[in-house]
């Protein structure tokens, strides 16, 4: 048994502790934002936050996040991720998609710890989150984007 | 993906430009049902709440025709943006055929070309309908009524509506066979960027792909396959897998042994602990060593002679001779969501949800695999999370897997075939592995004479049900962009040799042009060099008279990008040029040299797809295509150790590139009134030999082996 909360709510998972959260999220909570892409922590697309800090879900049993918050994109509330969502769509910097809930994730992780990001805080804090797309020139733009509105 | 080749196979096939060029009403009045929305077309439903979903019949994969092909109806239907939506059209051939090819199915960037007058005429004849509608209601004169940004209107009287309260009204319209459509200048939203259909559920998680489909007591299902090609299962032992929590059941499937679990974890343990021993006297044991050994004596030997001009025995006079020899790799496709589809059989009747490409070949795949009439086979058609060519099978692989698991269950239910990331990378399906040869020869001015081009590749096409359209002939998409250049090189001569192996190949994003233009661009760099020419004037020199939008790109990027030749302040600087996809792109790229390796800080790049449906769009496919490109040609390769295992698994060994390493990009669009062209694709070809070329001008060295960082096995 793992309890966890998720996104607010207590929820707790009666299956292998070595199910990593990954598979937890979307197969017993159907929470898909989240995405697989790699299941070895080098794509980024399963980006999370595990008591507030951006985790590769993929990587991470759910024995680790007992007693633990999770908070998936569908969950993501305050400015931060209200700037880069809007900063995301007025550019459309997604294309497949696929990838982006991992790079917003990891975006609004930035500017919360950055509100300045410079294009080398960028390169440094997205450098884990691959694109396939390449739609890196407007995650870069997105997320200046979203740091100007934030200033206010 | 797809050619020249297909296209005309495609329509010798006899399913029906003509007719699919229709709009596919043909009953008459258009049909309602009390409680569903006005859906006068195959294409076009209009809510009571004023909504205007579009059914689009291409694979949304990044590439923009959710948002294209709702562009087009709009256009047409004078609709506002704002009540616009889209969603994938199921597999229906007669309904849904790409009419490039009279079959349903997405690629060779024709989304947008083969659309263009279907979608207006769509869009025309519900404005059409519409219209009549009012006049009716209102008991105008329907010349008098004007439609703008989604209302209906009669000035004189005042009067006006959304379509939303005419849908019933419209319903019972006659659906005109023919409307008119507009003069392009009247055109409101074709040529101005919008927001896409796709963007907000692709910033809220919500947006569905295959993978995100859960079905009542679903099982999840790995297949374990071969590690070599070609490879069969032999025998398997299931116990240690059926002994994992949560596995139900393992079968043998003609692709390897699958492993159905309650969940996906458990479905992945099972097959970890699956012990299969493989029949490997049929598989692919070469290298990539090997392989390419064999592919240069069949260079040697000669191949197929695919086009000739001249005589290219003017060599032995020339005065000065330019050979080179190039060796690309296999490449993966590597799409963010690697190959999964969600398949539920249910009292006979089969129906499946994934990012399809070829509806045409996947949907009689499913239903010859599971013995029920096609028409019992339906295929919701989702997002995919990225593509480049990997989900436009020939062969129908994926579609037959996932039938094959459904089968093997031997019983009603659902259940989710997914393929992990190493599945993806060993999985085959891969660019083919290519070796080009030149020969060019000069005069004593400095003027090509002549140009000898051996190809030496696998076909894509033979040994798949495409194999037809060849029609015993070469297949065109080894070798295109080595054939139809636009220079002028007095003689010459373009020769294909065909190479057989169990490895798997497919179409990569941009086709043969992944491997032509980097090999014709970057040689014939190397040859204008030895001529003492600019590459840029010395490529506008060898461009006859009526090559227009080709000298138009070159033009502009040289323009735009400031070239002064290939080098300035220590940096290089490398054009190159490809028409692709009936596309014209030509790049420069701004390269330094770090430490040994180019970092490529800057590309300019400009692009004549005709008419510019959405200017945000082809932007983006431009950047897409530069950075896809920029990744494969720094750092991937696909390899064949000895024995012919894949030596890649994932992305910590197939690396992808990263945001560091993305350029900038400025793009340029050529102003044009010709129909509109594809733009997937053509992004890509220029990029790899633009970079290269400046690289050799900042460094000395040319490059003739794929990646730039690693090299071959």
């Amino acid at each position: 048994m793992t309890s966890f909360r998720v996104n607010g709510r207590d929820h707790t998972l009666d299956i292998d502790p070595d199910t990593p959260l990954l598979w937890a999220l979307r197969d017993e909570l159907r929470l898909t934002g989240t995405k697989f892409g790699c299941g070895i922590a080098q794509c980024g697309a399963c980006t999370v936050m595990l008591d507030g800090m951006p985790r590769r879900s993929c990587v991470t049993p759910i024995s680790m996040a007992e007693g633990r918050e999770v908070t998936t994109i569908e969950g993501m509330e305050g400015p931060e991720i209200t700037a880069i969502r809007a900063a995301w769509t007025a550019i459309d910097v997604p294309q497949c998609g696929w990838c982006q809930s991992g790079q917003i994730m990891s975006a609004t992780a930035l500017l919360q710890m950055v509100p300045s990001p410079s294009d080398k805080d960028i390169d440094h804090a997205m450098a884990g989150n691959i694109c396939r797309c390449a739609t890196y020139l407007r995650i870069r733009q997105a997320i200046h984007d979203a740091a100007k509105t934030l200033e206010g | 993906m797809a050619m020249e080749t297909s296209r005309r196979g495609f329509l010798a096939a006899g399913a029906g430009l003509t007719l699919g060029l229709m709009l596919p009403l043909g009953r008459g009045r258009a049909q309602m049902t009390v409680a569903g929305p006005f859906a006068p077309n195959a294409f076009i439903r209009i809510g009571t709440d004023d909504v205007v979903t579009v059914l689009v019949k291409h694979l949304e994969m990044g590439q923009g025709p959710y948002t294209g092909l709702a562009t087009l109806v709009a256009e047409e239907l004078d609709a506002d943006w704002s009540q616009m939506r889209a969603e994938g059209a199921p597999a229906n051939d007669q309904l849904y055929a790409n009419l490039a090819f009279g079959a349903q199915g997405t690629g060779g960037s024709t989304a947008i070309a083969n659309s263009y007058m279907q979608m207006r005429k769509a869009g025309a004849a519900v404005r059409t309908m519409l219209v009549a509608a009012a006049a009716q209601e209102w008991g105008v004169p329907a010349s008098e009524i004007s439609v703008k940004a989604g209302i209906v209107a009669h000035a004189a009287s005042g009067k006006s509506s959304g379509f939303g309260a005419l849908t019933q009204a419209a319903a019972a319209q006659p659906v005109p066979e023919d409307p008119p459509v507009k003069d392009p200048k009247d055109f409101v939203l074709i040529g101005k960027d919008r927001p896409k259909l796709d963007t907000p559920g692709k910033t809220d998680g919500s947006a569905q792909f295959a993978m995100d489909i859960y079905r009542d007591a679903m099982l999840t299902v790995v297949v374990a396959h071969p590690m070599k090609f070609g490879a069969k299962v032999a025998s398997f032992d299931d116990k240690a897998a059926l002994a994992v929590p949560g596995v139900e059941m393992v079968r043998q499937i003609s692709s390897g042994v699958a492993v159905y679990g309650q969940n996906t974890y458990a479905a992945l343990k099972g097959r970890d602990a699956l012990s299969v021993t493989w029949d490997e006297s049929a598989a692919e044991t070469r290298s990539s060593a090997e392989l390419f050994e064999a592919f240069v004596q069949a260079a040697a030997a000669g191949g197929v002679p695919v086009e000739e001009q001249g005589d290219v025995a003017t060599l032995s006079g020339a005065a000065k001779v330019i050979e080179a020899e190039y060796r690309f790799p296999y490449l993966a496709h590597a799409p963010m969501e690697p190959l999964d589809a969600v398949i539920e059989l249910k009292s006979g009747k089969a129906e499946l949800w994934y990012g399809c490409q070829f509806p045409a070949f996947d949907r009689p795949t499913v239903a010859g695999t599971l013995g029920l009439p096609v028409e019992d086979v339906r295929i919701n058609v989702l997002l995919a999370g990225g593509s480049f060519g990997r989900r436009a099978q020939g062969s129908a692989h994926l579609a037959a897997e996932a039938a094959e698991i459904a089968k093997a269950a031997g019983r009603d239910g659902a259940f989710k075939l997914v393929w992990t990331r190493e599945d993806d990378i060993r999985g085959g399906y891969y660019r083919p592995m290519t070796l080009h040869r030149f020969r060019a020869g000069l005069d004593d001015s400095g003027k090509i004479i002549a140009w000898e081009n051996t190809v030496v590749n696998q076909s894509i096409m033979a040994g798949t049900p495409m194999e037809a359209m060849l029609k015993g002939g070469p297949d065109n998409t080894s070798f295109e962009g080595s054939t139809g250049l636009p220079y002028q090189f007095g003689a010459r001569r373009i020769v294909w040799a065909r190479m057989e192996s169990p490895v798997s190949v497919l179409w990569w994003r941009s086709v043969g042009h992944t491997h032509t233009a980097y090999a014709v661009e970057t040689f014939l760099d190397e040859v204008l060099e030895a001529a003492g020419k600019d590459p840029v004037a010395g490529r506008l020199e060898l461009l006859p008279a009526e090559a227009t939008r080709e000298r138009g790109v070159i033009e502009k990027v040289a323009e735009i990008s400031g070239w002064t030749g290939p080098t300035r302040d220590g940096k290089g600087y490398g054009i190159a040029y490809a028409k692709s996809f009936d596309t014209y792109v030509a790049q420069v790229a701004e390269v330094e040299d770090q430490g040994g390796a180019p970092r490529v800080t800057r590309v300019w790049c400009a692009v004549d797809c005709g008419v510019a449906v959405n200017p945000n769009v082809i932007r983006a496919q431009m950047e897409g295509g530069i950075g896809y490109g920029l990744g494969t040609a720094l750092h991937n390769h696909i390899t064949l150790a000895p024995g012919g295992e894949v030596e890649q698994s994932n992305f910590h060994d197939y690396p992808m590139l990263r945001i560091s390493e993305m350029p900038a990009v400025e793009v340029a669009i050529i102003e044009s009134a010709a129909d509109p062209t594809g733009v997937g694709e053509p992004g890509l070809p220029p990029l790899a030999p633009a970079v290269a070329n400046a690289w050799r001008a900042i460094s000395g060295e040319s490059r003739h082996v794929l990646p730039f960082g690693g090299a071959m096995s």
